[in-house]
């Protein structure tokens, strides 16, 4: 109903500047109209320049100050998290500043520069100085941008096995999320989509024989203990899928026939984002959304929304199907004592089997 | 190099053959009617592909809703008005194809380059005209064949215009990737074999049909633009018809190129050692390039128009074509730049962010160029100037993001969010567009020879210009908030309710700017035949094209071919009473040519 009033009104605001555009075009129907600017349509436009550029200045304001803190910079979780925000919250500094900068050259001059009858431009074709100035300022701060992104990403995408990481597969298939831990000897089992067998279970196609995999654990929900490094190994049993988890910078293709991985260090618990400032500011203000939508829930006949409470996400986030936009699984991070003791209820894959 | 050209006296190509209707409107061999045929081609899958855009961002914005405008558009695949979760994707991969391939490569490049280069060089048509023919009728039979495949049984293709394989080479993982993907592999092959024609076809003409004096230092930017943009056409499509071609044979002879080990609805596949990697390898050594294709034709139109209604030469003529090159080169080294996280080794991560960013220096330079032409100038703001200049606003806007996207450490987190939407329908999108409506607005006159009505322009340009930026530019923001592209509905994730009113807010501008087209497309139709009769110089320009007669004749000029004696750029030269200087005019004694 909103869509098809906004139609409508779309439809007579189009009248309207239909009926502008007559009125216009027969007021002017004397003077010489050969459809080529006129001096007057020049003054207009180069007013109008100067408009859009405060529109652009003003919608980038609005943006930052209404929308400015959506984005989950602040909020990283994971070890890794400060570098790529700090790369992040540089590149948006330059951005915005040359941004401002070229923005307002381009429409000033196209304001101040107005065309007027009698007037001659300058004829100015080239300039050697000036072609290695803005040559030479971007290859500048791009080096510095390069050097910097790729350090970042060497140390991001490096993993030290000396480490001794928990190791975790992600394993993907339409349109959930299963995790699979290495258990005590810290070693995945072999496994492979052709040893699926659905009657007993094998949902994984681990090889039911392989010492390794007799002590793995799978699970629909994944924990991770804060502080330690993880290694994901990331597994797709259909098509591709992303293994997405934002508050962690962290994101990695599933890839069918091959396995693909990404390493992080969790460092700030699910409590403790609940309880940091920014978060509950954040929460608060969703609640505060769904509140009104539900009450428009109820007026229809329909149950209210739950309320929310924050948890770290896996999202897909690789076109998969038609429940792509429903494919997540919720992530715990919490205390060495707590992971243990989560852990220790769950199945071993050998006890797992079912016949 | 232009002795061909000037040997064939106009007689020959004569207005006195007889032309029936069919060889004059259909058939036609000559350059001017094929380009009009691209741009009206172009124009209608350009108001299907836009259609296609506004229903699913009214989708986005009010999910699950019943909008009767679904139930009327989408019939079976909106019960009730509430839009299936397949189709969304169906609408969003056909939007993006038809928008890439059919509006901003076919109906952008196709139009211009058919139209301007025999007219800018000073030839009398396409080196064959015969191919150029054969190059429009391919597109055509393509772009029918892809319309045909939104009507079949189990929907079109759904996989995003990416087509990534497994999901779009099995039928049972997604309707979609049953017959409405074999008919858009088949529409996409057809599509690549007419741009081919076509690149080869324009190559062939800038090169060896140029008329005396008309050395490639003198040709107007635009050529340049169309003459790489057909290299690099040249180079990497084959790339994607290959792997289109490997494709079809996974899906329908069995072969793994691109699957392996796949364990879907309950059975396993017989499969084996393919990667689906190996594909998007082979996508994006197109794909990339392809953005490229998109964008420089716009760029040289835009130098062209910017310069004429400046009055003023373009600033940095040499630096505009060594930029245009320096683009071009390093577009086929930075694919994977699109597969950061794709599961590649990660050094070569390393190396595509090195060679991406490096694509910002001569964009730059070309930003800069532009804006320097602008200073000091004397701006004639008919429409196609203002859409060149908005070109520039949103190339900048939109082009200052792909360093944040460029560089592989944080492209992690921002990967197919709606950051990367942003970025690139700003940079590649709204600015193409803007490219083509300022070619449209500045070469109508050489068109139709009838000008297209200003005032509706200007209402088109602010309306359009406004709405541009207040759909793209939040939308950054909801993705740098990490919301993923491509759902249906964003209401399974609390964590991204407070987005929702960004997204009302993206999809009401979305909503205005699609309608106001309309605006444009009355203006364009109706100024076919009622529009004001052109003159035959009406912006005051310089190159070859407005030494025409007004009347569309075949071999374009009645008598002799032109002889070129300038550049393209003399505008506002001094000791010269006129603002500008036709390139046919020969240097008064003692004025010295600039540049070569």
């Amino acid at each position: 109903m909103t869509a098809l009033l906004t139609i409508i009104v779309l439809v007579f605001i189009l009248v309207a500047i239909w009926q502008m555009v007559k009125i216009f075009d027969l007021a002017q129907a004397k003077s010489e109209c050969d459809q080529v600017a006129t001096d007057k349509d020049n003054k207009i436009n180069a007013y109008l320049m100067m408009g859009f550029l405060a529109f652009i200045y003003i919608i980038t304001i609005i943006s930052i100050v209404k929308w400015g803190d959506l984005p989950l910079l602040s909020n990283s979780a994971s070890a890794h998290g400060p570098t790529i925000d700090n790369l992040m919250a540089i590149s948006l500094v330059i951005i915005f500043f040359v941004q401002t900068v070229t923005q307002f050259l381009l429409h000033y001059f196209a304001f101040k520069y107005k065309g007027e009858k009698g007037k001659k431009a300058l004829f100015f074709a080239d300039n050697n100085k000036l072609e290695a100035i803005w040559t030479i300022i971007p290859v500048i701060v791009l080096a510095g941008l390069i050097i910097y992104g790729l350090n970042t990403w060497v140390n991001i995408m490096g993993v030290d096995e000396s480490d001794d990481p928990l190791v975790i597969e992600l394993y993907a298939q339409q349109f959930n999320w299963t995790a699979r831990y290495a258990g005590q000897d810290n070693t995945l089992g072999l496994a492979n989509v052709r040893l699926i067998d659905i009657d007993k279970a094998n949902v994984l196609g681990l090889d039911e024989a392989d010492p390794n995999a007799q002590d793995d654990i799978i699970t629909k929900e994944l924990h991770l203990p804060v502080g330690k490094p993880v290694l994901f190994k990331m597994r797709s049993q259909d098509v591709l899928h992303s293994a997405y988890m934002p508050h962690f910078r962290a994101q990695m293709n599933c890839v069918p026939g091959m396995i693909t991985q990404f390493g992080f260090t969790p460092t700030v618990t699910s409590e403790e984002m609940r309880q940091n400032p920014d978060m509950v500011e954040k929460v608060a203000n969703i609640n505060k959304i769904r509140v009104e939508k539900s009450k428009d829930l109820i007026a229809k006949g329909e149950d209210a929304l739950d309320r929310y409470e924050f948890d770290y996400l896996l999202i897909c986030n690789k076109i998969c199907g038609k429940s792509h936009y429903n494919m997540q699984m919720k992530i715990v991070v919490e205390t060495q004592e707590e992971f243990d003791a989560w852990i220790k209820e769950q199945k071993e894959f050998k006890n797992s089997l079912t016949n | 190099m232009s002795a061909h050209a000037d040997t064939h006296a106009h007689d020959d190509h004569g207005h006195h053959h007889k032309e029936t209707f069919v060889t004059k409107y259909i058939f036609s061999m000559d350059h001017k009617m094929i380009a009009k045929q691209y741009l009206i081609t172009g124009t209608i899958m350009g108001v299907i592909g836009i259609i296609m855009s506004l229903m699913f961002r009214m989708q986005i914005a009010w999910p699950e809703e019943p909008n009767v405008l679904f139930e009327a558009l989408l019939g079976k695949w909106a019960p009730e008005g509430v839009m299936d979760a397949d189709i969304y994707l169906a609408l969003v991969t056909i939007h993006g194809t038809i928008m890439v391939f059919f509006v901003l490569t076919a109906g952008l490049s196709g139009t211009f380059s058919n139209l301007l280069i025999p007219l800018q060089i000073g030839a009398r048509d396409m080196a064959s005209g015969f191919l150029n023919m054969v190059s429009y009728w391919l597109f055509f039979l393509s772009s029918i064949i892809m319309v045909i495949s939104l009507f079949v049984e189990a929907g079109p293709a759904a996989a995003g215009w990416t087509i990534y394989p497994p999901l779009s080479a099995l039928p049972m993982a997604q309707g979609g990737s049953g017959m409405g993907m074999t008919l858009w592999l088949v529409s996409m092959a057809i599509f690549i074999a007419s741009s081919l024609l076509g690149s080869l076809n324009y190559i062939v003409t800038v090169l060896n049909l140029r008329t005396k004096g008309m050395t490639m230092t003198r040709l107007p930017l635009t050529i340049w633009a169309f003459f790489i943009t057909a290299v690099i056409g040249v180079v990497s499509f084959p790339v994607l018809l290959s792997a289109a071609l490997l494709l079809i044979m996974d899906r329908s002879f069995g072969t793994s190129f691109f699957l392996s080990d796949i364990f879907i609805q309950g059975e396993v596949l017989h499969y084996h050692g393919g990667s689906p990697v190996l594909f998007e390898h082979l996508f994006w050594f197109l794909g990339h390039p392809e953005v490229y294709i998109v964008i420089l034709p716009a760029m040289g139109l835009v130098s062209e128009i910017m310069a004429s209604n400046s009055r003023k030469p373009i600033f940095g003529y040499r630096a505009m074509i060594a930029s245009i090159l320096a683009i071009a080169f390093l577009s086929t080294i930075v694919w994977g730049h699109h597969m950061f996280v794709s599961g590649m080794n990660p050094f070569l991560g390393s190396v595509f962010t090195f060679t991406t960013l490096l694509i910002a220096i001569p964009s730059a330079v070309k930003a800069f160029n532009w804006i320097t032409t602008i200073w000091k100038g004397n701006l004639q703001m008919n429409p196609a100037m203002l859409f060149s200049i908005g070109f520039v606003s949103t190339f900048i806007t939109g082009g200052l993001t792909g360093i944040i996207l460029g560089d592989s450490a944080l492209d992690i987190n921002v990967h197919d969010t709606y950051f990367v939407v942003a970025h690139f329908h700003l940079v590649m999108g709204i600015s193409a567009l803007y490219g083509m409506f300022a070619g449209i607005y500045h070469w109508y006159p050489k068109m139709f020879g009838r000008m297209l009505n200003k005032n509706l322009g200007y209402i088109h340009f602010w309306i359009t210009a406004v709405c541009a930026y207040g759909v793209f530019f939040p939308m950054h923001f909801i993705g740098m908030a990490g919301l993923p592209r491509r759902y249906y509905t964003n209401s399974n994730f609390p964590l991204f309710d407070d987005l929702a009113n960004v997204n009302v807010v993206i999809t009401v501008f979305a909503l205005i700017g699609g309608v106001v087209q309309i605006i444009y497309l009355y203006n364009f139709f109706s100024s076919i035949f009622y529009g004001k009769k052109a003159s035959q110089n009406p912006w005051k320009s310089t190159t070859l094209e407005w030494t025409t007669p007004v009347e569309h004749i075949h071999g374009n000029w009645p008598g002799e071919i032109p002889h070129v004696y300038r550049w393209a750029y003399d505008y506002s030269k001094p000791g010269h009473d006129v603002d500008f200087v036709p390139q046919n005019v020969p240097l008064k004694d003692g004025e010295e040519e600039l540049q070569h």
